[in-house]
């Protein structure tokens, strides 16, 4: 029998109370915010070991931040990725497209163009300077928030607007909720309102490459809150199992809607250091630092190309803006968070690195936020051509039933003969 | 009875006598040879063969490219087939028991379901998750269930459940030809030999049945299509799996001149057949092993109401195991055997 006293006697235990801990984040609206307690690590410092190491000689990698750009806006160290002046002026216009497109869809959301949109911003190197390390056709599974691989591939804004608008140019026929894209033409993969699934997907792309002997890589993106989801357990998993070709990005940006971090475990643990577990390398990030998302991507792809298999990548950054559009966060966190984040901003950080390096000065960026922002309002107005949310139902009633299955069973038929006539009664001008 | 119920594919060919394990082994041999993309994957089906043999040899074979075993994560096994399937492989997952197949629901459901209709068909899940289900072999709880209804319930799943050596084999390969998720369910109870319901009766062999007589190489059996086993006057009897057997014992037990549709597949069903079936007789009895209330049953029930009301002549009855978890000690009881489904037949005659 364990040595427990007796259940029924109440008191004259001098053991000790067991207490509950409930993780609580350091600052609530109206805190004063000090975040001296994030480590931030010198740039440059961080050692870059061998594509082909072992997973266990990542381990500091997978504790420590690798960070490129230092305050003097100066890239350091072995992981500057020595990329040539244009290919960084690409990567900053990427990422103020995407934030210019977020802004104005975000507006278009307001205005009730559409009924429901998701920002990115301050996690735009995340996405875009990822993208820029893989080749075109590694196939990415990303979750909602890293639409700038789609820009940093060449998707049109029309398309990604006509989704948004689920409009008569909607590819996905108005079926799908804004933001969830899909574009098999380049090679990003259908996104799932459910959280994490995608990551076991990416891995059994990433297996079904390998089996065949291919050499695309596949890659995929979840939240530091979506770790959480046995989707991710499993994921890390079969990728350590199989050796499977594919990179695991865990976008640490602190918040899970009202959630802060602590709350998918990470109080007493890097989410990097998760990876080593699994004997998984495992690289933790500086997020805000474009080009250490890119060197960190860029030797994951390269490891895995080389059948060294998967890498986990933990991108610490900071989501400056709301969940979404259907989110107030001064309910839950400090307003000062965004204004304090010491990794700064990324798009501000990469364009003062080209200005240092001679390569840019702020009149280009002025030119560039407004180039930016006349091409999105021209692709917004042409999507909207094609219509907005409130403006009827775009698609026939009958494309509703279509590719539920490959091909139309009689129950569907029958539905579909239903909602068409149903048409006909609660709307009978159209 | 449907139009075309000839199986595709099949000539002259040789046949020889095969319980379902060999007929299910057989169809995916053929399959991995006959389709590069196929794939076959789950808790020990690899090197071992699986826990009931079905992939026996299959490694050896075709190599561990092929032929793999998985982690013990049902999640992970759907997971990694569904991107399998987006890379353009046809991957054939295993789950090693029906009872199990739940930590996948969520890929199943949110994704494999639902992977072509959210992206318009540029992405599709052609997979076919294989699984040992129903009772009758002192499994309890977790080796017993019958989970059907939790399938046919989603839009984007095809549920199919063979119940003759000759259909799992012809059926299986239609599945896993089909550009669309399928769940295929395996009554384990008939895995070995067809069941009479008489539990201490000694084990009849496939042998001596007539479907065990399965053609060598290729031939598949169109999904959709329902199987009439007898032709009848008295009463149909809408049934799959199992209780095909079982029911068809029963109605020569007591002489009754039954229609017995064996569904063979749930979704999509074969409307026209049981439509037919029950026009001309005017009765109706379905049964199910799985657990009564909101059953595959009640689907069958309300769609036999709905479409045939002014041909029934008595109330449609449904037998079904009990609304309880599947018992171990007392699985004869509550198993829906030979004097429930003689009872329900006796109503349904009287009325």
């Amino acid at each position: 029998m364990a040595d427990r006293p007796d259940a029924t006697t109440t008191g004259g235990s001098n053991r000790p109370a067991l207490q509950f801990h409930v993780p609580e984040p350091k600052f609530r609206p109206g805190d004063a915010v000090d975040f001296s307690h994030i480590g931030v690590s010198k740039p440059g410092e961080q050692a870059r070991p061998d594509e082909m190491c072992a997973p266990i000689d990542t381990t500091p990698l997978a504790n420590d931040l690798v960070r490129v750009l230092g305050d003097d806006n100066v890239a350091h160290g072995p992981w500057d990725p020595r990329l040539d002046a244009d290919t960084l002026r690409r990567m900053l216009e990427i990422m103020a497209l995407t934030r210019a497109f977020d802004e104005r869809m975000y507006r278009g959301q307001r205005q009730g163009k559409t009924s429901f949109y998701m920002k990115c911003t301050g996690e735009e190197a995340t996405s875009v300077s990822a993208a820029m390390a893989l080749a075109g056709d590694d196939m990415v599974f990303p979750s909602y928030r890293q639409q700038g691989i789609l820009i940093a591939r060449g998707y049109p804004l029309v398309e990604m607007i006509n989704q948004i608008y689920s409009n008569r140019g909607d590819k996905l026929k108005g079926r799908q909720l804004p933001i969830m894209y899909s574009s098999r033409a380049h090679s990003f993969f259908t996104i799932s309102g459910n959280l994490a699934t995608q990551t076991p997907q990416a891995v059994g792309w990433a297996m079904a490459s390998a089996m065949r002997g291919d050499s695309r890589i596949a890659a995929t993106w979840v939240g530091e809150g979506s770790t959480a989801e046995g989707d991710f357990h499993a994921a890390c998993l079969f990728a350590t199992v199989y050796n499977a070709p594919v990179i695991l990005n865990v976008i640490n940006n602190q918040w899970a809607i009202s959630s802060f971090s602590g709350f998918a475990g990470g109080e007493r643990a890097t989410f990097a250091a998760r990876g080593l577990g699994y004997g998984i390398a495992s690289i933790r990030v500086d997020g805000n630092d474009p080009l250490a998302v890119y060197a960190a991507t860029r030797w994951a792809a390269n490891r895995a190309r080389s059948n060294g298999g998967p890498t986990l990548i933990e991108h610490f950054t900071y989501r400056a803006e709301g969940h979404s559009t259907s989110d107030d966060p001064s309910q839950y966190r400090s307003a000062q968070e965004r204004s304090e984040w010491p990794l700064g901003d990324p798009i501000m950080r990469l364009k003062d690195h080209l200005i240092a390096l001679g390569e840019w000065d702020e009149e280009r960026q002025e030119k560039l936020d407004l180039e930016c922002a006349e091409k999105v309002k021209a692709a917004t107005k042409e999507a909207e051509k094609n219509g907005v949310l409130g403006h009827g139902m775009h698609h026939p009633f009958h494309t509703m039933f279509e590719d539920v299955f490959e091909d139309l069973p009689w129950h569907l038929e029958e539905q579909a003969a239903q909602a068409i006539r149903e048409r006909k009664i609660k709307w009978p001008q159209k | 009875m449907v139009e075309d119920d000839s199986p595709i594919g099949l000539a002259d060919a040789p046949s020889r006598n095969m319980n379902m394990i060999e007929a299910i082994n057989d169809a995916l041999d053929i399959m991995l040879s006959h389709d590069p993309s196929v794939v076959i994957m789950g808790e020990d089906v690899g090197y071992f063969g699986g826990v009931f043999r079905a992939t026996a040899h299959l490694q050896e074979k075709h190599g561990k490219n092929r032929v793999f075993d998985t982690p013990i994560s049902e999640c992970g096994i759907i997971g990694a087939a569904i991107g399998m399937g987006a890379y353009g492989l046809r991957p054939v997952p295993e789950i090693q028991f029906a009872d199990y197949i739940y930590p996948g629901l969520d890929q199943l459901i949110s994704e494999a379901a639902r992977l072509r209709y959210r992206s318009a068909a540029e992405f599709i899940a052609p997979l076919t998750v294989r699984s040992p289900f129903g009772g009758g072999i002192f499994g309890g709880q977790t080796h017993s269930q019958s989970p059907e209804a939790l399938f046919t319930h989603v839009a984007g799943i095809k549920t199919v459940i063979p119940s003759t050596p000759y259909d799992a084999k012809g059926l299986l390969i239609a599945a896993i030809e089909d550009n669309d998720p399928v769940v295929f369910f395996e009554p384990k109870r008939i895995y070995n030999g067809p069941f009479s319901g008489y539990y201490d009766k000694p084990v009849e062999p496939w042998k001596a049945h007539p479907d065990s007589k399965v053609p060598e190489g290729y031939y598949r059996i169109p999904l959709g299509k329902a199987r009439t086993v007898r032709e009848g006057e008295a009463m149909t009897i809408l049934c799959y799996g199992t209780m095909v057997h079982v029911v068809t014992a029963v109605a020569k037990e007591k002489g009754i001149d039954a229609d017995i549709l064996d569904l063979r597949t749930l979704v999509p069903l074969d409307i026209e057949a049981i439509e037919e079936s029950v026009k001309k007789t005017g009765r109706c009895l379905i049964v199910h092993e799985a657990t009564r209330t909101s059953g595959f049953g009640a689907e069958l029930s309300a769609l036999v109401q709905e479409r045939c009301f002014h041909h029934l002549e008595a109330p449609i009855e449904r037998v079904t195991g009990f609304d309880t978890p599947y018992p171990h000690s007392l699985e004869w009881a509550y198993f829906p055997g030979p004097v429930r489904i003689g009872e329900a037949m006796d109503k349904i005659l009287e009325a």
